[in-house]
């Protein structure tokens, strides 16, 4: 499923990362790359956008962004 | 625990790559010259603490020439030689996505000066994975390296334990570990760092795919002047980017470049995610059983704060009470220490004003030249007090929250969260806000937040409201008194910049910075007590800068205003007030006055004043009124003591005053005795003062920020436009209503 519908506090591992433009590709060099966990933390008041515990650290993505990467529930 | 982990902070020697058995560093220069020592790291590493540790506070901030970025360098302390750092901006990743980050990239590879002897690679010991990223690109440059691996006491109470011995054998580099914010940690750095300058550029190159590393080849092989495998492998991996505009500048060519993507298209490799996937397999085999993780279970301190502080309801509600704490703080805080200065430079010019003879100097030193120093230094205690804020909350961590929950808000406006404390600030005074958006990343977003900033009603346009207001707008009051006319023509006030300011960011976003967005991946630091210097170092800085160079502008401007309010004055504009004297019998201060207001309109500015009367009688404005808003140039609450000295009344006038109300309210047009200042020139009056640019401080501050004279010059031209035609448009209305 792709990370912006993915459920609040669950383990997911990323199992693909979708589209090829400068934004995934930093978004990649940041540790959004296939095998590597992800986590969802909550959502911003306004619904997005989201934080999110990326290996070692946190992070902010809207959820545009969030799409672009596929997950899978541990 | 891995039992050499054990904290201590003796450097780690080096692994083969860095001894000195394959020779000096042609890159090193001699030991008698100074050498540069570029530090490099991800943003919220430690980077500036690191710097200051080292050079002790030390740091003089260039801007070097063909970069719009000041880069800050200092010198080492305990060196046996000259080395100096240079603190490059933060970055994620050698494929920039901000001027800043193309500094970085540029300095390392050598397209911009100084071209620096070694590296000093700072990484945070809580997240290595990704801070090893970048310092797998950066070991690539060909330039020694040392790395200080910071956080290792926060790394430790996390429960991260990492190995610094096994991550330099694995590298082949000196890794020494700091507490970067602990200086007596950081002193066993230098002597790496002195014995790194003669050591050899690290070997350390990550295993590409075939394909990719065939294409990489290739364009070495064609480049016309000596080209770096890393440097090839940044070309690739970013089509149309920053490296490829360097390739093509250093004589690259596109026929190959496009052959070598045209073979990696056929054998199925994408370069930009093929080398991050390289990267971090890479990564992932230096830090097997360096990194041991005994993360204890639950919730890290962080995440419970931000449960609280990023809550629908709570988080909201937190973030509204700090935003009014602080407002209340630069407004209130600030304001007995305005208020001193005012008084202490009016005391200072009576003084002086004493020691010299009446006339042109004395009028130059007093109201000139003091003046325009206690207009500059007018501002510094609300800079000082907003720079005191924004460094606490950014070094707590707190900022990125706020930016993280006002995003969505900021959307509509082609911006996001980041711009939104530089926007508010901008209520209390636009100099610091503009100042407060070198933290956008985004050149984009940063220059729309820049040149909106000045459209929210400042402080300084505050008296201009309370005086008007008070003269013109009929005290109605309903519901009881609670709704009441005089306060929501001034919350009008302040919509009116806002209501402009949406139309002109989307505007500018459709036009002068069309362009993706580029997004809003902003890393959310831990949270963490923020340190007293940290936040005295900001506010030196940032009062620093504007007193040394916005402040001179200022002071000229104020100066060249003065001259054209002064001159000339001629013996008889006096002459003929001393006959009136004897005919009206004025006492010698009502005299002065009227003397005062006869020198102002014969001076050059009351002639420009009746030049422009035809551009400015629509508005339902006399030249009176037109010098008061040309006087304002300087800064807008002039325009009080100019219309306190057109209306006869001398200087020494304050929005407050009585007397300057009812002054006002029985000015008349001097042809038709008609009352001046009805209801409608009022309103446009206010509402030009909302929307123009009456502000060199501002449009000073805009062109440093830009670093270019366009973009205040556009702002002055548009704003005075916009200002002039809303500001006809109510006086219109106004008369078309009938108030």
């Amino acid at each position: 499923m792709p990370l912006d519908t993915a459920p609040v506090r669950k383990m997911l591992r990323i199992t693909g990362v979708s589209a090829s433009d400068p934004l995934t590709y930093r978004l990649m060099e940041m540790g959004l790359i296939e095998g590597r966990q992800v986590q969802v933390l909550r959502r911003a008041p306004w619904g997005d956008p989201m934080h999110l515990r990326v290996g070692d650290y946190e992070l902010s993505l809207r959820a545009t962004e969030a799409a672009l990467i596929d997950v899978a529930a541990e | 625990m891995h039992p050499s982990a054990s904290g201590s902070t003796t450097n780690i020697s080096a692994g083969p790559a860095a001894t000195p058995e394959h020779g000096p560093n042609a890159a090193a220069p001699a030991s008698s010259e100074s050498a540069a020592i570029a530090l490099v790291g991800n943003p919220n590493v430690g980077k500036t603490a690191l710097f200051n540790a080292l050079t002790g506070y030390r740091r003089h901030v260039a801007n070097y020439p063909g970069v719009s970025v000041d880069l800050a360098r200092g010198p080492v302390r305990g060196a046996s030689r000259t080395l100096e750092v240079l603190d490059l901006p933060g970055t994620y990743s050698l494929t920039p996505a901000s001027p800043d980050e193309a500094i970085v990239c540029d300095v390392l590879c050598g397209h911009a000066p100084p071209r620096p002897a070694a590296i000093l690679a700072i990484v945070d010991a809580t997240n290595l994975p990704r801070n090893l990223y970048l310092l797998s690109q950066v070991l690539e440059v060909g330039l020694p390296a040392v790395i200080a691996l910071n956080m290792i006491d926060a790394a430790r109470a996390r429960g991260i334990e990492v190995d610094a011995r096994l991550l330099a054998e694995r590298l082949g580099l000196p890794v020494v570990p700091v507490i970067a914010t602990q200086p007596e940690t950081v002193a066993p750095l230098v002597p790496v760092l002195e014995s790194a300058l003669r050591a050899a550029p690290p070997a350390t190159r990550v295993p590409l795919p075939d394909a990719l590393a065939r294409a990489t080849s290739a364009l070495v092989a064609s480049a016309p002047a000596p080209l770096q495998p890393a440097k090839a492998l940044r070309v690739l991996a970013d089509p149309d980017g920053h490296s490829e505009k360097q390739f093509f500048k250093l004589g690259g060519d596109r026929c190959v470049l496009a052959e070598a993507r045209e073979a990696l298209r056929a054998a199925g490799i994408d370069p930009g995610p093929a080398e991050v996937r390289a990267r971090y397999a890479w990564i992932d085999r230096i830090l097997d059983g360096v990194v041991i993780r005994n993360l204890p279970p639950g919730d890290t301190w962080s995440d419970r704060i931000d449960r609280l502080l990023t809550h629908r309801v709570a988080g909201v509600a937190a973030l509204a009470a700090l935003l009014y704490a602080a407002f209340y703080t630069i407004y209130a805080g600030a304001q007995p220490l305005m208020d001193a200065i005012d008084g202490g430079v009016g005391w200072l010019g009576l003084r002086i004003g004493e020691l010299l003879p009446a006339g042109a100097l004395r009028s130059l030193v007093a109201e000139g030249v003091l003046g325009g120093v206690g207009g500059v230094l007018a501002f510094l205690p609300q800079i000082l007090t907003l720079f005191a804020l924004i460094a606490i909350l950014e070094d707590c961590g707190y900022m990125a929250r706020a930016a993280f929950m006002v995003d969505r808000l900021m959307r509509p406006l082609g911006l996001s969260g980041r711009a939104f404390i530089p926007l508010l600030s901008s209520f209390a005074c636009a100099v610091p806000a503009i100042m407060g958006a070198r933290a956008i990343g985004d050149r984009r977003e940063r220059f729309i937040t820049i040149l909106i900033a000045p459209f929210m009603s400042c402080s300084a346009r505050l008296p201009v409201y309370t005086l008007l207001i008070g003269a013109l707008v009929p005290a109605h009051a309903w519901l009881g008194g609670w709704v009441r006319l005089d306060a929501l023509v001034m919350l009008g006030m302040y919509l009116v910049g806002v209501v402009f300011a949406i139309p002109i960011a989307l505007l500018l976003r459709k036009t002068a910075f069309a362009g993706p967005s580029t997004g809003f991946v902003l890393e959310l630091p831990g949270y963490k007590w923020p340190r007293l210097r940290t936040v005295l170092q900001r506010m030196y800085l940032a009062g620093w800068s504007f007193v040394v160079r916005a402040g001179t502008v200022i002071l000229a401007v104020n100066i060249v205003v003065w001259a054209l309010g002064y001159f000339p004055r001629s013996a008889d504009a006096r002459a003929a007030l001393e006959q009136q004297q004897q005919a009206a019998g004025w006492d010698d201060a009502s005299f002065e006055s009227q003397l005062a207001g006869a020198y102002l309109r014969e001076s050059y500015l009351g002639r420009l004043g009746r030049v422009i009367e035809p551009a400015i009688e629509p508005l339902g404005w006399d030249w009176r009124i037109g010098i008061g808003v040309l006087s304002s140039f300087p800064a807008r609450e002039v325009v009080i003591a100019t219309l306190g000295t057109i209306s006869n009344l001398g200087e020494e006038t304050d929005a407050r005053s009585p007397s300057l109300r009812s002054a006002i309210q029985a000015m008349t047009w001097e042809d038709t005795g008609k009352p001046l200042f009805t209801l409608p020139v009022a309103l446009s009056l206010m509402v030009f003062f909302a929307l123009c640019a009456q502000c060199v401080s501002t449009l000073v501050v805009i062109g440093r920020e830009t670093h270019s004279w366009m973009w205040p010059c556009a702002s002055f031209v548009g704003m005075t436009t916009l200002a002039y035609l809303v500001a006809w448009g109510t006086s219109a209305a106004g008369r078309a209503l009938g108030l």
